[in-house]
């Protein structure tokens, strides 16, 4: 057993692969125990960006791309703008009010991960539900199972978005239309907060 | 990864030369980058610029290099001095990893005479992807945290307008640069840099410039926004917030993001020639030179622009983005399947 350890870390991917896990559990490890958010928020894009990694080790050169443009580029950078509003170079004190919910959603994710982990031992028993195409692109391949499979599910997905879109500028977008440096009935606001004072 | 089976050629040898090469000339370009931006802007100007240091100013780039060297490197007493450090970093290989994955040259032979290397097939780019476009994006996308960390990381109130610049101008015109590239990409029906570059090698009549000119437009303002040049360089416009996400930065480390930012506009460059204006010419002789003409003609419509344009403000780039640039790109997007479809 430990002789196929050592050889498949001699191969490539052997070797990417114990690299890039390595390096993603490190990193998401600082995510969860860091109190400083600047921290946790850099370790959690350089792990998703890292996860992309396995992603091109399997050949799925699409998904891997994709996992970086949305997980690292769009999620992330929005979690890092909604940072903004703290002070991003101090600690954050943590209040833990409900001890056994924590004790048992820790519990739940640690039984989910030992049976992922001992999922391989049937490894014979996974199939392909959808094997590759053969002669296509990863692109190609995607789009096939997207547009005939889960056709249904893709387009809720889509309504969803167009939902959550519309309602968005319906909350935040009140005054779109006046420009707010040139509103000058916020100047009068903050005059008379003044003088109140 | 199958791309490495397909070409036997590829070597990691030569990987790795190819990465050393790419930084070594992308670093060196982007000294002489700064220099050329200087002269430009001086000769429409109706100045002269540099000209004291060496011939004709030329040596201006050593001195420029010797001071951001020896330059002291100051970490504020309140920043987080980790994240401080590694942010311009991040801008630096970000834009080195992007332009891993662009063409430049057509592939070559390398000539018998020479010793050691001859007859080495060089393929055009340094890691040949299938979704060669979207890993561009991708990575010229994760840039973003180079600004952003440095901002946030510093304790300095410009530095956090800068950085909240960032986060909001990027987000925002990474959706116009992906519209304006999904048509071209819908027409050719494939992501990879060389099925693009090959699909327009039929002369100047097949560029895709002449099928997609409204994309081509949109993808050159969204590329002035996304490397933060002039109209758009709202990130650390000097007149309003010092010099926002780089306040407190200095010596080499404030150098690093200029290398980076320069590194992106090459990108961006090259991403305009191989997309809309044909790229290299696989089969004849002088490829490399038209495309080494078609980057240095982009290269210097940035600084023309810089030269001729005000910066606009915020709330206006933003309403551009989201009121003008994107309906225009989905419209076209629209337009362009329905042509296919019928």
């Amino acid at each position: 057993m430990f002789e196929n350890f050592i050889a498949s870390l001699m191969t490539v991917e052997g070797f990417a692969f114990y690299l890039f896990s390595i390096l993603t559990i490190g990193l998401f490890l600082v995510t969860v125990l860091s109190k400083n958010i600047l921290y946790a928020m850099t370790s959690l894009a350089a792990g998703m960006i890292l996860i992309s990694g396995f992603f091109f080790i399997l050949g799925a050169d699409f998904l891997g791309v994709i996992q970086i443009i949305v997980y690292v580029g769009a999620i992330m950078a929005l979690y890092a703008f909604a940072m903004m509003f703290f002070d991003a170079t101090r600690n954050i004190k943590e209040n833990n009010t409900n001890a056994p919910l924590v004790f048992i959603l820790g519990g739940l994710s640690a039984l989910m991960l030992v049976m992922m982990f001992a999922a391989p031992i049937h490894s014979d028993a996974i199939v392909a539900l959808y094997p590759m195409t053969e002669g296509v692109g990863n692109v190609q391949d995607v789009g096939m199972v997207l547009f005939t499979k889960y056709l249904i599910p893709f387009e809720v997905a889509a309504l969803m978005l167009l939902v959550a879109m519309i309602s968005g500028i319906i909350l935040a977008g009140k005054k779109m239309d006046n420009s707010l440096t040139e509103d000058t009935s916020a100047d009068d606001e903050i005059l008379i907060t003044k003088d109140e004072k | 990864m199958e791309v490495v089976h397909l070409l036997p050629e590829i070597t990691w040898v030569g990987v790795m030369i190819k990465a050393i090469l790419i930084l070594a000339i992308i670093s060196a370009l982007a000294g002489f980058g700064t220099f050329i931006e200087r002269k430009v802007l001086a000769f429409m100007q109706r100045r002269l610029g540099p000209m004291h240091v060496g011939p004709y100013g030329l040596l201006q780039i050593a001195a420029d290099g010797i001071k951001l060297f020896t330059k002291e490197d100051i970490i504020p007493q309140n920043a987080n001095k980790l994240i401080f450090m590694i942010a311009p970093l991040i801008t630096a290989a970000t834009a080195f990893i992007a332009l891993g994955a662009v063409p430049v040259f057509p592939d070559f032979t390398v000539p018998s005479w020479i010793p050691i290397i001859g007859d080495t097939f060089v393929p055009s780019i340094a890691s040949d992807l299938n979704v060669g476009v979207l890993f561009v994006l991708g990575m010229m996308a994760s840039g973003l945290y180079g600004p952003l960390l440095a901002g946030m990381s510093q304790a300095n109130k410009w530095g956090i307008i800068g950085a909240a610049r960032t986060a909001v101008q990027f987000l925002s015109y990474e959706v116009i640069t992906a519209l304006s590239i999904l048509a071209p990409v819908m027409l050719i029906g494939s992501l990879s840099f060389v099925d693009i570059n090959n699909y327009q090698s039929e002369g100047i009549g097949s560029w895709m410039i002449w099928q997609q000119p409204v994309a081509f437009v949109l993808f050159l303002i969204a590329g002035f926004a996304e490397t933060n040049r002039t109209p758009f360089d709202l990130l650390e416009h000097e007149a309003e917030v010092v010099s926002g996400y780089a306040t407190e930065y200095s010596g080499m480390r404030w150098g690093m993001f200029f290398i980076g930012e320069y590194a992106n506009m090459i990108t961006i460059s090259v991403i305009a020639s191989v997309l809309f204006l044909g790229g290299y010419d696989a089969e004849g002789a002088f490829g490399w030179l038209f495309i080494m003409l078609k980057i240095a003609f982009f290269f210097f419509f940035m600084l023309w622009v810089r030269a001729s344009w005000p910066h606009i403000r915020p709330d206006q780039l933003m309403w551009f983005c989201w009121k003008v640039l994107m309906p225009i790109a989905i419209i076209n997007i629209l337009i362009t399947s329905l042509v296919i479809l019928l």
